[in-house]
């Protein structure tokens, strides 16, 4: 009935099984839905019961109810096998299952073989530094689970050491390949609904709220390098999508077609490079207002500068902004009716003020002035915790709660211009940004999140004009820290400056960008121009030619040196056999030293009487080895042989 | 000119020795192919790479190459465990038919380092696997049915490893001039009385008249030869004595050819005598030996049962 097993394992090789389960699985734990962890869990923990009361592990059957119903289970949670998380949360199930159906090597190889992959998915998640550290150190121990599986019987300080020792010597191999092998920038084929998600950053809309909780986040949106000197703060305004449409509550984009804009460029342009980290939409946040793009890229005829695809990787751009312009002085008619709508019957306070303002003033310029005036005298508060507002959330802003957030802001500084007659907009982005002394790069996260509002005058285009100015300057001029009242509750990676662990985050992140700028970012056009670098034609052919050399180089440097090794003689054995080389006569197998020197006299006894010293040297330094003259008076006699040649 | 699968193979695989002085493994004796662990990790790492390079998985990519420089150096490794091993063919203690022959080679490590996984295979599903410690020496038994009585050759053993990665199998083919001398199958069968040689009483206890003293009791003595008194005397906890008899050649059996039933065929004859020889050997009688061709004079001891058995494996061979 039993079918013989080939290659049973044997106990003490099953705990290193384990391991290798526990280090692929156990990150994932952070991602995946809690019921597979827990289920996970409790088949890790039957296995290893059974194991060590020694029990026979469960048949047939039951793994198949078991695999049935974790399959049902995912497929109940996903609705797919086929996604990216789904395809993780499968293989992490059967990671679980295989571990009660431990009983061949057979059974340990797909054991490892599914660690090593699972390993790959970890990356999905995060390709940071911790995790390229703990990966390295779960791969060591999924390869020594894969030794064990050769040698049983072999001390485990012994197989870890070999494991790492095999890795070691797999990393030239690695280097080589890495910075060789042809790059093919993926995707390949078409990518599963799921494969970006959890992707911070702005998005296409605006509620009061939205840009609050970005601010909560200390994620990195993007890193820049000036060519020359960085620009002063209050120029610092990366310019994401333009929101013209309000519904009472939501800014969104307008769907109306555009125009291509025309810009005036009224002072020096200034280089830059970005390094965009995804976010999944198609902006790409150039400093305003951006003059070049990178290819591919085009403005959306607001003045948003927009990537080809959406930003699913972090990429790497070169652009040029002019920070003094002036746009678009002939707008539309249509586009200046569009950003004076506002819904029906909304916010009749606010109306009414915009309205009283319109009277007094001669100029729009003068309207713009009073608002400001406005939020600057009034007791306005600029906080991350604004109360709840109601349907006429302006008027309740303006006139009731009068605390809010960049968005609150800008949104009621372009409803007071709306209502006065003024074209204007939201620009939502980010504004200013933290010099990192370590590397130069400013990084501007998502915490520097921003709404401000533009305002069309004519012969002057459309304007800037940042509300939140008005009210806490700090903002524009030193960041949000300081421009949150104290007392209020910070985010924890919001540091205040001079902080020795603001030092610490700074160091840790100029590592993290050379990280991404060296390591992961090496890609096709890094590859190319480290090649043209060396010298090297940029051509397939030539790269698989010089990876197929470099391979066999190492391959062959590894061989020589792992066989090399080999137990030295004792050094008066060396020297021993250094005289019968240079005498040309060997002593036979099994024949002693003094045998040997009995059958030279017996055939050259003028040669022997000049090897007899070598014999008793010889036999002093091998037998009665606490001399220390011995070995140089046996290394004086062999010099003083002469030299045959060998017949 | 036509060559014969048998003598290709001889001109890949054979070696050129005399199969009795010491081997040494050097790279044109080691051949080495992935395993099948080796396809599979080859196909793993493919289906990496695609995801690595479909996501834009850096670090996939770094991982992936990684494991594939992982797998080369442990094809070095694989060879590297055979490489310089030294295999000295050894002894071979004689087995009967329808047992275990286990032919031992010494294999000698001359490196700082372990030898692990080494897997020695002369016949198809029987294998012995071994270790060497660095430095060191290790004794392996092959094992190999041996089926018929007679001089049992060993096959061209396959010296195999897959240390330390499994994905690769590297073997050696050895062809030691060893041969194991295989008894014919004894057929456990009491001795008849009609072998007692002439001279005695012929009720098969003849000699009775010196006794020389007591001995244990074996399990071919007759209990009718039990001395029940001096048994009786200590406590129980020894076996049973018997009287033993002084005699020279009245105590002897005469295990002949032709005493065994001449209608079964020779072979059955042969393990019948086998079957007697082990008989009178255990119960130390003496005996002697005559088949057709052969005579061995009446003896006993470990020397006179080999011989007698070496007479019976080598009959007619």
């Amino acid at each position: 009935m039993k079918r013989s097993q080939p290659d049973p394992l044997s106990r003490e090789q099953t705990p290193w099984l384990f391991a290798a389960a526990l280090v692929t699985t156990l990150p994932h734990t952070l991602q995946q839905p809690w019921w597979l962890s827990a289920l996970g869990g409790l088949l890790f923990a039957w296995a290893f019961l059974l194991w060590r009361e020694d029990r026979r592990l469960p048949g047939r059957w039951i793994l198949l109810a078991l695999v049935v119903a974790g399959i049902a289970a995912i497929l109940a949670d996903f609705r797919t096998l086929l996604g990216r998380e789904a395809g993780v949360a499968t293989l992490v199930l059967f990671m679980a299952m295989k571990l009660l159906e431990l009983r061949s090597r057979r059974d340990a190889t797909v054991i490892v073989m599914l660690g090593y992959f699972l390993l790959l998915t970890h990356y999905f998640h995060s390709q940071d530094i911790p995790t390229g550290l703990w990966l390295l150190f779960a791969l060591w121990v999924v390869t020594a689970a894969l030794v064990r599986l050769q040698a049983a019987t072999m001390p485990p300080r012994e197989n870890l050491f070999q494991a790492g020792s095999l890795l070691a010597q797999a990393l030239p191999f690695m280097l080589v390949l890495y910075l060789l092998f042809p790059r093919i920038n993926g995707p390949l084929w078409g990518l599963p609904a799921d494969a970006f998600t959890g992707q911070t950053g702005l998005s296409d809309s605006m509620a009061p709220g939205n840009i609050a909780n970005l601010v909560r986040s200390g994620e990195i949106a993007f890193r820049v390098r000036f060519d020359e000197a960085l620009p002063a703060r209050q120029q610092l305004y990366w310019r994401g999508p333009v929101l013209e449409s309000f519904d009472g509550r939501t800014w969104r984009q307008s769907t109306r077609p555009a125009n291509p804009e025309r810009i005036e460029e009224l002072g020096p342009r200034i280089a830059y490079e970005m390094t965009l980290e995804a976010h999944g939409q198609r902006w790409l946040l150039a400093l305003d207002a951006p003059v070049t793009l990178p290819a591919g890229a085009n403005l959306d005829g607001r003045l948003s500068a927009l990537a080809p695809r959406p930003v699913e990787k972090r990429q790497r751009l070169r652009l040029s902004s002019s920070p003094a312009y002036r746009l678009n002085t002939a707008e539309s008619p249509l586009s200046l009716s569009d950003n004076l709508r506002l819904p029906a019957n909304n916010n009749p306070q606010t109306r009414e003020l915009a309205r009283n303002w319109q009277a007094q003033a001669n100029d729009p310029a003068e309207v713009i002035a009073l608002a400001l005036r406005h939020f600057r005298e009034e007791p306005f508060h600029y906080t991350l915790q604004p109360p709840l507002l109601g349907r006429d959330g302006i008027d309740d802003f303006l006139f009731r709660t009068r605390r809010g957030f960049c968005e609150h802001y800008a949104a009621a500084f372009v409803v007071l211009m709306r209502n006065a007659g003024i074209p204007a907009r939201v620009v939502t982005g980010y504004q200013g940004g933290e010099l990192n002394p370590r590397d130069g790069y400013l990084v501007v996260r998502q915490s520097e999140a921003h709404a401000w509002a533009e305002v069309w005058l004519e012969q002057r285009g459309w304007i800037r004009v940042d509300p939140t100015a008005a009210v806490a300057p700090e903002r524009i001029e030193r960041g949000i820290v300081d421009a949150l009242p104290a007392g209020e509750p910070l985010p924890a990676f919001l540091l205040r400056h001079g902080d020795w662990l603001h030092d610490l985050r700074h160091r840790w992140e100029a590592l993290n960008n050379a990280w991404n700028q060296h390591i992961l970012g090496y890609d096709t056009q890094r590859q190319r121009d480290l090649l043209s670098r060396l010298g090297f034609a940029v051509d397939w052919r030539q790269l698989v030619i010089a990876l197929g050399l470099a391979c066999a180089l190492i391959l062959a440097l590894v061989t020589a040196w792992s066989l090399r090794q080999r137990i030295r003689p004792a050094p008066e054995i060396r020297l021993w056999h250094r005289a019968q080389r240079r005498i040309g006569i060997h002593c036979a197998p099994g024949e002693t030293p003094l045998a040997f020197a009995a059958r030279l006299r017996a055939a050259d006894p003028a040669l022997a009487a000049r090897f007899d010293p070598v014999v008793r040297h010889f036999m002093l330094a091998r037998y009665a080895p606490d001399n220390p003259n011995s070995l140089a008076a046996l290394a004086a006699a062999v010099k003083r042989l002469p030299r045959r040649r060998i017949a | 000119m036509r060559l014969n699968l048998r003598e290709l193979q001889q001109r890949l695989f054979g070696n050129p020795d005399d199969g009795l002085t010491p081997v040494t493994l050097d790279r044109r004796r080691i051949f080495i192919l992935p395993s099948r662990a080796g396809l599979l990790f080859a196909l793993t790492l493919l289906v990496m790479l695609l995801a690595a390079i479909n996501y834009n998985l850096a670090l996939g990519h770094a991982l992936v190459f990684l494991l594939a420089g992982l797998g080369l150096v442990g094809m070095v490794h694989t060879f590297r465990n055979l490489h310089g091993l030294r295999i000295t063919p050894g002894r071979c203690a004689p087995v009967f038919a329808g047992e275990t022959a286990e032919f031992k080679l010494l294999l000698d490590n001359d490196r700082p380092g372990s030898r692990y996984g080494l897997m020695l295979e002369a016949e198809k599903g029987l294998s012995a696997s071994s270790s060497v410690g660095g430095g060191n020496q290790a004794s392996v038994g092959v094992p190999v049915h041996a089926h018929r009585r007679g001089w049992l050759p060993l096959p061209r053993t396959r010296l195999s490893t897959r240390y330390p990665l499994g994905l690769f199998t590297a073997w050696s083919y050895l062809q030691p001039g060893m041969r194991c001398l295989v008894y014919p199958k004894p057929l456990p069968q009491a001795l008849p009385d009609g072998l007692w040689a002439a001279q005695g009483s012929g009720n098969g206890s003849g000699g009775q008249e010196d006794f020389a003293g007591f001995r244990e009791r074996q399990t071919t003595d007759s209990l009718r030869h039990v001395a029940w008194k001096a048994s009786a005397r200590d406590d129980g906890s020894r076996p049973l004595l018997v009287k033993q008899f002084a005699g020279g050649s009245d105590s002897q059996l005469e295990l002949a050819w032709s005493a065994t039933d001449p209608t079964v065929d020779d072979e059955t004859r042969l393990s019948v005598l086998t079957g007697w020889v082990l008989a009178a050997d255990q119960g130390r009688i003496p005996f002697s030996l005559s088949l057709p061709g052969v005579s061995i004079p009446a003896g006993n001891g470990a020397a006179h049962r080999q011989r007698c058995l070496e007479a019976l494996a080598l009959f007619r061979t």
